[in-house]
């Protein structure tokens, strides 16, 4: 079954240097694909993002861009905000905050749930499993919760 | 033989790379604009590959359509039982969520594209990910 998130898996079975028992298992049987998809990905993102990026701020609703710049946000340039997403935002308390836990959490929580978007937002709901619905329910607990009560906080 | 395998992953993974990028779910202020439920954005995206994907799962079990190497194509049911692991372990993928803006697919896409930073969350989802293996025993599931 198709998932981005098991290819963290794959890698911490490829260096499973504590002998946790969950990573005992022969990862380049199991993920070879799915490790080569990841790879595409990166790809994907370097001819979608770099090769053909587009120069254009993203054509967000009003109201968020409202929200956002009522919680600090300035700069709607690119993808990602650089004032939390950047090497400089590193240095940063928020910054990272944002890329050090929200990654773990990402990771933690995938594995946790037993899958991430791909896994069961997108596949799990496709297959109509009640599992993933009830991860996905799982997903917008969390989100709004950082959203509406952590994120007015931190920022 | 086994290099024509590899190419048809790479070649998915680089199209769903791609496309993730320019629908811009990739994108940390699309995921805001999702959780704030200002835009039909993001659901429309989901939304309309999960569609897709009942359509195809669908035809792909009436019709017993076989994998490449002549195996049946079995999707293995997650144990719903278990609501404990979907809805803590959701909810603390949720948080990581919006907090970064990213899920794991994005992550790598997004270090595609140039912003190189993304590196410091994948490691640490790979350290997150290491931890729930050494927690796991221990976790209500």
């Amino acid at each position: 079954m198709f998932g981005v998130s098991a290819n963290l898996r794959h890698v911490c079975a490829a260096c499973n240097f504590g002998n946790v028992e969950f990573f005992n298992y022969d990862w380049k049987e199991a993920g070879w694909w799915n490790i080569t998809f990841l790879v595409g990905s990166v790809l994907g993102g370097f001819l979608g993002g770099y090769v053909f990026s587009n120069p254009e701020p993203i054509d967000l609703a009003a109201s968020t861009v409202t929200d956002l710049q009522a919680l600090g946000i300035n700069d709607f340039s690119g993808l990602v905000p650089a004032d939390l997403i950047s090497w400089e935002a590193l240095g940063t308390p928020t910054g990272l905050i944002v890329l050090v836990l929200g990654g773990f959490l990402v990771g933690f929580g995938a594995r946790y749930a037993g899958g991430c978007t791909s896994g069961h937002a997108i596949s799990g709901l496709s297959d109509l499993q009640l599992a993933s619905l009830m991860a996905v329910i799982g997903f917008f607990i969390g989100g709004l919760l950082m959203t509406y009560l952590i994120y007015p906080i931190i920022l | 033989m086994k290099i024509l395998e590899y190419l048809k992953y790479l070649l998915i993974g680089t199209a769903f790379g791609f496309i993730l990028v320019k629908s811009e779910v990739v994108s940390w202020f699309r995921i805001q604009e999702m959780f704030r439920f200002d835009s039909i954005h993001m659901y429309g995206i989901i939304g309309l590959a999960v569609v897709v994907g009942i359509i195809s799962v669908q035809i792909i079990k009436k019709n017993n359509i076989k994998d490449t190497k002549g195996n049946p194509i079995t999707i293995p049911p997650k144990d719903a039982s278990q609501w404990k692991r979907y809805i803590i372990g959701g909810s603390m993928f949720g948080l990581g969520w919006a907090l970064l803006g990213a899920c794991p697919g994005p992550m790598f896409a997004l270090l595609g594209s140039g912003i190189t930073v993304m590196i410091i969350p994948i490691l640490s989802a790979i350290a997150g990910t290491y931890v729930y293996g050494m927690l796991r025993d221990s976790l209500p599931h």
